[in-house]
């Protein structure tokens, strides 16, 4: 072995190509089964897509690196599932370009936050965290009500993300930025468009609080207040705690 | 700067820069609604600056044969001042934003001065900043000495350093407009990403070039590493940042993978970059000037090989042990704890054979700070690859993951390692790069590593004692059976800890600021050496082959 090596470290290119092949094992193993094994990602046929709206308030979750201190996968573990809900699966981020899983919680874990405060917490929340929990050490993202947001984009983000693999289809892409304003714009003739495309569960209201503008804050709570709410899956039978 | 180059390589780089301006230029028109056009502009600027850099250096002489017999340093010593630059002020952004999470309301109110922009500014500036920096100056100098020939040309070299400074300053002025993948250590967008690619195919043809004009027959192992860590980081790179940009004036991109196979690729990379980054690149620094400044001999051949290989094979599995408990499938999270537990094997190989390597040096160690910096590198090296073991196993991985412990032991390895065995390298290396006959003041040496060590332990402690603690508390059950704990008082269980964390990282960057001046002072003032070091000179005039300039 010592002497195939005396002879390998002599040839740099051989060395280049041996430490190519021998590092490229772990990956190949690990991750190429992923796409191929059916059951890596459960079925989950009631699984919706992000509208354009929550998808905006994603982008605006990424952009200020929410993702740094907040997870979005709740581990099978009991204490994570008494905490939080049930256990997340794989087919509930099976669009999520990309999975912002997390690695810290700084703050709580959010892949059940929808549903579970008002939109009207969540506002002053975001406006300043300490009115609503004096002890958070969450920045206040007041400009978040202050921006209007810019729906220039979305029809470009579906586009893309169906190139990807997501399943939005021709009409959704073509309304995209009239479903983001139809979406925190209750009875308007835009928002029954946005329920027709998205299906009847989605959240159509004003979600700053004012119908009369279209803020990143209604991006962001949309977005949020959709957070474990696309599928039912998970909550099919009675969370199975821990392993 | 320019007056080493031929004329040819002032020509090149004159016709480069034009075409990085020109792309600049398109990038800045039509990205003009999109924060990409900043970066075209911040592009058109750094190629025009170039230019006028090389024109108005190309007036000076071409430069004679005569420099071909010398080792080609320049790049290197800027090199250095560039990762010691990157190192204040990654660590000066790291330390705010751990002030943050102690007074959240210490800030402005202002997007970009948000925890969530600030903290990929730190770890970006730190890992590429810093660390890459540190890596690409180093191992121009050990792949020209371990092979005794000068690099082939005097053009790739810049192209590669200031190449991958452009990368470097396109992330850290992308985060405070907001633009991220969100991917941790990979959050630059789809066309920094290519940049990046472009200037390591240089990176690793100028590399591989170098070892072909080799005079010695074998190649040393530090190359071995350094070799690694280029052409794993490039297949890393390239896999993990594969997305489709919504248009090609727009920053945005929407990574091709999703859900689970985006996680599993991310932690592959993730945990790889650790690998091959911030491990293997260092461990080649640390095999060459560790031996070269205790004048010993590696302690043991065969154990370089054996813990070579077995980085390069195992790491690469280790990834999935990020995603333990997760929703990524069982049979992977196995993997991932298996082969980090074997990890265990051929990183305390190394670590034992640098420490080993001392065994008649250790009077060296005691009277030499610089010496010292790479000892308790490699104590920290084998310290957090135990730890990293340790933690991959799936049931301590339930308490520790999510919690600060996980930022305990990166702190572990980015300060105890990787940052002691740079600064003991770069204290080696620049009284040899500016040709002096040592540090300005090696009583600085020693503050700095005073500082640094108390920095790294302070740090440490605290993010071990409140990871601990946010990790039991949040698995505390009453006697009820009910969750005995809120989130939120786990969050205030911190906050004292936060507190020393920000202290320790004071204490680490005030070390980094006394480690800048003493560089300073020492480029600036320090008595120079009278011999020429005539050693210090590659093989080739010996050899009695004339040289191309373009060989």
């Amino acid at each position: 072995m010592f002497g195939f090596h005396y002879r390998l470290e002599r040839h740099s290119i051989a060395l280049a190509v041996a430490i190519i092949l021998v590092a490229s094992v772990g990956g190949a193993v690990e991750i190429a089964p992923l796409f191929t094994i059916d059951e890596t990602v459960e079925h989950a046929p009631d699984m919706r897509l992000y509208t354009p709206l929550e998808l905006a308030g994603r982008e605006v979750y990424i952009r200020e690196g929410c993702y740094a201190c907040h997870s979005q996968m709740i581990r099978t573990l009991r204490d994570e599932v008494e905490r939080y809900g049930p256990y997340s699966l794989a087919a509930e981020s099976q669009y999520d370009h990309p999975m912002l899983w997390g690695s810290k919680r700084t703050g709580p874990d959010l892949a059940r936050i929808g549903g579970k405060y008002s939109d009207e917490w969540h506002f002053a929340h975001l406006f300043n965290p300490r009115e609503v929990v004096p002890e958070s050490v969450m920045p206040a993202y007041r400009w978040l009500s202050r921006n209007e947001l810019s729906t220039d984009d979305l029809g470009r983000y579906l586009a893309a993300l169906r190139k990807v693999g997501v399943p939005y289809s021709d009409d959704m892409v073509a309304h995209a930025a009239d479903d983001a304003h139809g979406q925190a714009t209750p009875d308007s003739a835009r928002a029954r468009g946005v329920a027709g495309r998205y299906g009847e569960p989605t959240n159509i209201r004003a979600f700053d609080g004012d119908p009369g503008r279209l803020t990143e804050m209604d991006a962001v709570i949309a977005y949020l207040q959709i957070l474990g709410q696309l599928t039912k899956a998970a909550y099919g039978s009675a969370p199975d705690a821990g392993e | 700067m320019v007056a080493q180059l031929t004329q040819f390589e002032r020509r090149l780089a004159l016709i480069i820069a034009g075409l990085m301006a020109l792309c600049g230029l398109v990038l800045a028109a039509f990205g003009h609604r999109d924060p990409i056009g900043v970066h075209g502009l911040i592009i058109l600027a750094a190629a025009i600056g170039t230019m006028f850099v090389v024109i108005s250096g190309s007036f000076a002489d071409v430069p004679d044969d005569s420099h071909l017999g010398r080792y080609y340093d320049d790049p290197i010593k800027v090199g250095v001042v560039l990762a010691m630059g990157w190192a204040v002020f990654a660590m000066a952004v790291g330390d705010w934003v751990a002030w943050l999470l102690a007074y959240p309301e210490m800030t402005f109110d202002a997007a970009w001065s948000g925890f969530g922009r600030l903290r990929p500014m730190h770890t970006t500036g730190i890992i590429f900043g810093f660390g890459g920096n540190a890596l690409i100056a180093t191992s121009f100098h050990v792949m020209q000495r371990t092979s005794r020939a000068r690099m082939p040309d005097q053009l790739s070299p810049w192209f590669v350093l200031l190449g991958y400074n452009l990368f470097c300053i396109l992330a850290v002025t992308g985060y405070p407009m907001g633009i991220t993948q969100s991917k941790e250590y990979a959050e630059p967008e789809w066309y920094a990403d290519i940049w990046l690619v472009i200037v390591w195919v240089v990176y690793l043809a100028l590399y591989l070039r170098t070892l072909a004009r080799r005079q010695e027959p074998h190649i040393y192992v530090a190359n071995w590493y350094y070799l690694a860590f280029i052409l794993v980081v490039a297949v890393l790179h390239i896999v993990n940042n594969l997305a489709m940009p919504i248009a090609l004036a727009s920053a945005k991109s929407f990574p091709i993978f999703a859900g689970v196979q985006d996680a599993m690729t991310q932690w592959w990379y993730g945990h790889n970059a650790v690998a091959f980054f911030l491990t293997a690149g260092f461990l080649g620094m640390m095999y060459y000037y560790l031996p070269t400044r205790s004048g010993r001999p590696i302690f043991s051949y065969r154990l370089s090989i054996i813990s070579f290989w077995g980085i390069t094979f195992f790491y690469m599995w280790a990834g999935s042990h990020h995603l333990h408990y997760t929703a990524l499938p069982h049979w992977v999270q196995t993997l991932g704890m298996t082969f980090s537990a074997m990890l265990l094997v051929p990183s305390w190989a190394s670590a034992g054979n640098a420490l080993l390597t001392l065994n008649g040096a250790w009077h060296k160690v005691r009277d030499d700070a610089t010496l010292r910096f790479m000892m308790v590198a490699a104590v920290f090296y084998g310290l957090s690859t135990f730890e990293g073991s340790f933690m991959a196993i799936r049931p301590v991985n339930s308490l520790s993951h999510y919690t600060d412990w996980t930022v305990a032991h990166v702190h572990a390895g980015a300060l105890g390692w990787v940052a002691l065995i740079t600064f003991g390298a770069i204290y080696a290396l620049v009284p040899i790069l500016w040709k002096r006959q040592g540090m300005y003041s090696s009583a600085l040496v020693e503050v700095h590593f005073w500082l640094a060590l108390a920095g790294t332990l302070v740090y440490v402690f605290a993010m071990w004692n409140s990871g601990l603690v946010q990790g039991l508390m949040w698995r505390t059950y009453s006697a009820s059976g009910t969750l005995a704990y809120s989130f939120v008082e786990s969050l205030v269980a911190m906050h004292p800890y936060y507190i020393a964390r920000a202290v320790g990282g004071l204490l680490f960057l005030s070390g980094a600021v006394v480690g800048c001046i003493n560089i300073w002072m020492t480029a600036r003032h320090a008595p120079g050496t009278a011999q020429d070091a005539v050693r210090d000179r590659p093989l080739v005039i010996l050899a009695s082959r004339s040289l191309e300039p373009g060989e």
